[in-house]
């Protein structure tokens, strides 16, 4: 039994009075792709953010490759090890693709100008991107500032990759330039927790779905399991709304 | 109509030095200002209760009391309190600083809250430490934001600095009283100092316009 990357034990988050997360405890091993999915105010963007702390949990704790996150002051050491990647892209406006990319490998572990360079050429030509290298984010579509958010994580080299909603702000059109380069990455055997609205994306690259409701865990299984016979009343009623 | 054209053929040179005088008190009010204005805001941003509450409190005091009291206090207060010697113009000066870094520390405060929070969250998703996610990311966009403010705030002192003339420091308002004790004449030296200030608040004006414009081209 390989030791779990991330553990979250009996994660609670309320919001002044509303209990959004109530009790979440989740094991994900490495390599593993897990697709969290649920109604929208179910929690599980909350879930997600509570993993690199953007958000602080109430109560409950984060382990990440066994040791306590919940607690320490060097989040930021973490936070460089756990890529994530946003609904809104979140790119840097006023940076040119290829300043998007380097600038935290350069700043915070000290690489040299010219190898981040190569290593941001590297990723940007694996997404298809290289032409973009000196563009600024205003003349890139949204799928190209969504490519560019994967790839300014990647760079960092992250131990695990968060994916919050990452389609849910293209057109039609551009998801699914931006669904492959996820799977690519799954494939690659990276860590990976995508909270997501695709269905058909979460059965065909998942290893396991979580379904969260009502701030827990309502069910976890295979994608077959679980797309073909759920089990809770909950899962039943939301896929017989959503497929 | 004709005395206006005699007074302006006779004491255009006082005119002009006078808004030489404005000019430069209102850049170095805005420039000191603002220096003195990011301190402030830092202060009032910070997470250290002490620091975030002594900067609200000399915002509040600066901006709920009249500018004019704030000059008679300093004119009156920093020659006794100095060491050397302090002229009424740099008393002035430094009181005009004070009351002007605190509208300013406001603009700051604004501007870097109206970056977008998804910008926030994604550097520190990145793990960049805090000093060099406000130095590389947060403040480069908050600029975009506060600098039309800020020259709007120049101009806002242009205006302002008029308040000067109580004290004779040499600027455009001082000028008209010079003209105005020479000549015996009122209506017309304040006629042509209002048409001064109205020319250069217009034409500031319009280039902030144009500079916003850019700015939001850029975007």
């Amino acid at each position: 039994m390989t030791e779990p990357i991330i553990r979250t034990v009996d994660l609670h988050k309320d919001f002044g009075d509303i209990r959004v997360l109530r009790g979440i405890s989740v094991d994900v091993k490495p390599g593993e792709v897990v697709s969290i999915i649920g109604p929208s105010g179910s929690g599980k963007s909350t879930f997600l953010r509570c993993l690199n702390r953007l958000e602080e949990p109430t109560s409950g704790s984060i382990l990440f490759r066994g040791e306590d996150i919940t607690k320490t002051k060097n989040i930021a050491e973490y936070r460089q090890r756990i890529g994530m990647v946003f609904q809104n892209f979140n790119v840097f406006p006023h940076m040119t693709v290829l300043d998007n990319i380097t600038l935290t490998p350069i700043l915070e572990k000290k690489i040299p100008r010219a190898e981040a360079e190569d290593r941001a050429d590297e990723l940007l030509r694996r997404v298809g991107m290289l032409d973009k290298r000196g563009e600024y984010p205003r003349k890139l579509s949204g799928g190209q500032k969504q490519r560019l958010a994967i790839v300014r994580a990647l760079a960092m080299d992250p131990e695990v990759m968060l994916f919050d909603e990452p389609t849910s702000a293209l057109d039609p059109e551009m998801v699914k330039e931006v669904l492959n380069v996820i799977a690519d990455l799954a494939r690659s055997g990276m860590t990976i927790l995508n909270v997501t609205h695709e269905m058909g994306f979460a059965r065909e690259v998942s290893d396991r779905i979580l379904f969260i409701d009502e701030g827990i865990v309502q069910e976890e299984g295979s994608p077959e399991e679980f797309f073909t016979s759920p089990r809770s009343a909950r899962a039943i009623d939301f896929l017989s709304k959503v497929l | 109509m004709d005395k206006i054209i005699k007074i302006l053929v006779r004491f255009y040179p006082v005119f002009l030095k006078g808004l030489g005088g404005t000019l430069w008190l209102a850049a170095a009010t805005v420039l000191f200002g603002t220096v003195l204005g990011l301190v402030i805001a830092i202060l009032r941003m910070s997470r250290i209760r002490v620091f975030n509450a002594a900067a609200g409190v000399y915002i509040e005091i600066l901006r709920g009391t009249p500018i004019l009291l704030q000059l008679y206090f300093f004119w009156l207060m920093l020659p006794k309190i100095m060491p050397f010697q302090m002229s009424d113009t740099a008393a002035i000066l430094v009181a005009l600083i004070i009351n002007a870094s605190a509208y300013i520390s406001e603009i700051i405060r604004a501007g870097i809250a109206a970056v977008d929070p998804g910008q926030w969250e994604a550097a520190r998703s990145l793990g960049l430490s805090e000093t060099n996610m406000m130095r590389k990311i947060i403040l480069p966009q908050a600029v975009k934001n506060i600098l039309p403010a800020l020259c709007n705030e120049f101009i806002a002192e242009v205006k302002g600095t008029s308040l000067a003339s109580v004290f004779f420091i040499p600027e455009l308002t001082t000028s008209y009283r010079t003209v105005q004790s020479t000549t015996f004449l009122s209506i017309q030296p304040l006629l042509i100092a209002g048409m001064i200030y109205l020319f250069v608040t217009t034409v500031l004006s319009w280039a902030v316009r144009r500079m916003e414009r850019r700015l939001k081209a850029s975007d």
